[in-house]
């Protein structure tokens, strides 16, 4: 074949474009990991979570997340009880709607509970790293993307910044990196995990209210606690595939 | 920081997408409304607009020039803003503006322009002197033929740009209604009705904006303003205006009569936060008044100078709602929680990159855009354009 340099002239940058387009989107490797082997996911346990807010300082000093920002958040539910003299007020009451804090994002824990009545609970949040994921299917150039182990990732020299995927994300996961100014996320400890590790925030939780999960993994033992546990993820008619299960999930979460 | 009322997830107390976000659906609003108030005269053969048809033009450019600068100043990385066009993502609503504006710019508007001056670029560049010849020279891109076959060829070229750029302007601007109507995470955005109520209310501030250049512009040079142009024009403008509310007021009566989940929380937030820039100055100031008073010169036969007046205050009223309206959307989609439970507030800046002080002065540079471009290609008749011998 005859290749005239005129020819080349347009074949190189055009090349140079499509092998750019290929690059965009493969995560950082590990030896001896095989993606393919991998479906990550997490299971919260949310009557196990006492609040201690943990996870949100592992996860901080792991990730060198910025203050003010959050890769992973325990918020305070306190649903109240009904008013028995006149139930039927409540459904149009912001009374039945859950009080619900997180100062700090829970990271130096919670205040005492004034109010003896009601419930408490606490959720702890995190990217779902969902598998239809809305915020990878804004991103205009692909710098974020799902890795084929399940992961939703970003790749901070390819963002633009635009934070399309923070209002994409309906939970609130994401956010501009102040002194990056690139999009940032929790990226369920990708370079732990992919090394056999767990993630910081499972590490660090002292009573296993989160436990790091392998959906390909026949010996994982999520597959036995999905079958035996009422398990929900948040959202679920966002219909984002959602992977972070939650136990005993209240209906009052948002 | 941040005022914050209930619950907000703690990385949404900050607003993503500040005022230049605002800015650019109302510049880009006005490039296509600007061009379809052209297109009125070149397709639909409204011969009463014809006064408004190439300052319209130049119009849209102007501000098409400007559309995509509060995009790139709010980038944190405006220097990668050209992967959008080496390696766009085919899922993304955002990364086909690239290619949407591209083409609005360079297909259809550039164009149209071209063709429809050509005529008159090549008489100046005979008949101007010193660096305006050579600029006119560069800009007949070294055809001076100007026989009645290669006009007639132009104009008939000129009548398919104009017939493309009708579907390209909804496209420009369609396309902006539907990056905030797909997003399903937020509710005060999704709406499949987005991008149509985006369209008609493009329409409705480029024909006021253009209409009220035209006004100003006459006035300027000391001409008589074609009364009967600005008549037809205010009438358009009233029955798009008419549609536009209508949509508008669907997607309300929608909301308000389905009361999903959202409804409360978002309910809460126009009955509060945005109430002055919702009720107040969208509705009843920046579209009823107009709505109105454009009725009112329909309806009733008024005096010349009155109409004038009328449509003078009507025009800026709607670009005051239109504005509002942008407003609402981009800025009141991101005062409420996700969660439904609360509410944060919008401090906008001032010298900062995304501040005030930005936003005026990206909203004043395309008129010193329009400005040149009128001292270069002047939209009205010439009093005595130079009748040089035609090249062939």
């Amino acid at each position: 074949m005859n290749i005239s340099r005129r020819q080349i002239m347009v074949l190189l940058p055009a090349a140079a474009i499509a092998w750019k387009y290929v690059l965009a989107g493969t995560p950082e490797e590990s030896p001896n990991y095989k993606m393919s082997e991998h479906w990550w996911s997490m299971l919260i346990d949310i009557p196990k979570c006492i609040g201690c807010g943990n996870c949100v300082r592992a996860c901080q000093t792991e990730n060198d997340v910025p203050d003010g920002y959050f890769r992973t958040w325990v918020e305070r539910y306190h649903v109240s009880d009904w008013k028995m003299t006149n139930p039927e007020v409540v459904m149009n009451n912001p009374m039945i709607a859950p009080e619900v804090i997180s100062p700090d994002g829970g990271k130096e824990g919670f205040p005492v509970a004034t109010d003896e009545s009601g419930k408490y609970f606490f959720v702890p949040k995190l990217c779902n790293h969902c598998a239809d994921s809305p915020c990878t299917q804004v991103c205009p150039v692909g710098a974020t993307f799902i890795s084929p182990d399940g992961v939703v990732l970003v790749d901070q020299k390819y963002c633009l910044g635009c934070a399309y995927c923070v209002q994409a994300c309906p939970y609130g996961c994401r956010y501009i990196h102040p002194e990056k100014k690139v999009a940032d996320k929790c990226t369920l400890c990708y370079h732990r995990i992919t090394k056999g590790l767990t993630t910081a925030c499972c590490e660090a939780c002292p009573t296993g209210a989160r436990q790091l999960a392998d959906l390909k993994d026949p010996k994982d033992p999520i597959h036995e606690f999905l079958k035996t546990h009422s398990v929900q993820v948040l959202k679920p008619q966002m219909a984002t595939g959602a992977k972070v299960y939650y136990n005993d999930l209240d209906g009052s979460v948002r | 920081m941040n005022g914050v009322e209930g619950f907000m997830y703690p990385n949404e107390v900050g607003l993503q997408w500040s005022v230049l976000i605002v800015l650019y659906p109302f510049i880009t609003g006005l490039v296509a409304g600007a061009f379809i108030l052209a297109s009125l005269e070149r397709v639909f053969r409204v011969e009463a607009v014809k006064p408004t048809y190439r300052l319209a033009l130049l119009t849209a450019l102007a501000f098409l020039l400007v559309a995509p600068l509060p995009l790139q100043l709010h980038l944190g990385h405006p220097e990668r803003s050209p992967e959008m066009y080496f390696t766009p993502h085919s899922t993304s609503a955002m990364a086909m503006f690239g290619y949407v504006y591209l083409w609005y710019l360079m297909a259809v508007l550039v164009l149209e322009i071209w063709l429809d001056y050509r005529r008159e670029i090549v008489l100046w560049s005979q008949s101007s002197k010193g660096l305006m010849r050579i600029v006119y020279k560069v800009m007949t891109l070294g055809s001076s033929n100007i026989s009645e076959r290669s006009l007639s060829i132009d104009e008939r070229v000129g009548y398919i740009v104009t017939l493309i750029g009708i579907p390209s302007a909804f496209l420009l601007h369609g396309y902006v209604g539907f990056i905030f109507g797909s997003i399903k995470a937020n509710p005060w955005w999704s709406s499949p009705l987005m991008p149509v109520v985006f369209i008609f209310s493009a329409m409705v501030s480029g024909i006021a904006g253009v209409m009220l250049l035209y006004m100003a512009i006459t006035k300027l040079r000391k001409e008589k303003i074609d009364i009967h142009c600005v008549d037809t024009i205010a009438m358009y403008l009233f029955y798009i205006f008419i549609i536009d509310f209508s949509l508008e007021m669907l997607d309300l009566i929608h909301r308000i009569y389905e009361a999903d989940e959202s409804f409360r929380s978002l309910n809460f937030m126009v009955h509060t936060q945005l109430y002055f820039s919702h009720i107040v100055v969208q509705i009843c100031l920046g579209t009823l008044t107009p709505i109105i008073l454009l009725g009112i010169t329909q309806v009733v036969k008024l005096p010349e100078i009155v109409r004038k007046r009328i449509y003078s205050v009507a025009g800026c009223l709607t670009l005051v709602g239109i504005f509002a309206m942008r407003w609402n959307v981009v800025i009141g989609g991101q005062l409420f929680s996700k969660s439904f439970l609360g509410y944060t507030t919008y401090k906008m800046s001032l010298v900062t990159r995304e501040g005030l002080f930005v936003a005026i002065f990206l909203t004043i540079l395309p008129l010193f855009f329009l400005w040149a471009l009128v001292k270069l290609l002047p939209p009205w008749p010439a009093k005595s354009l130079p009748e040089a011998a035609a090249g062939d």
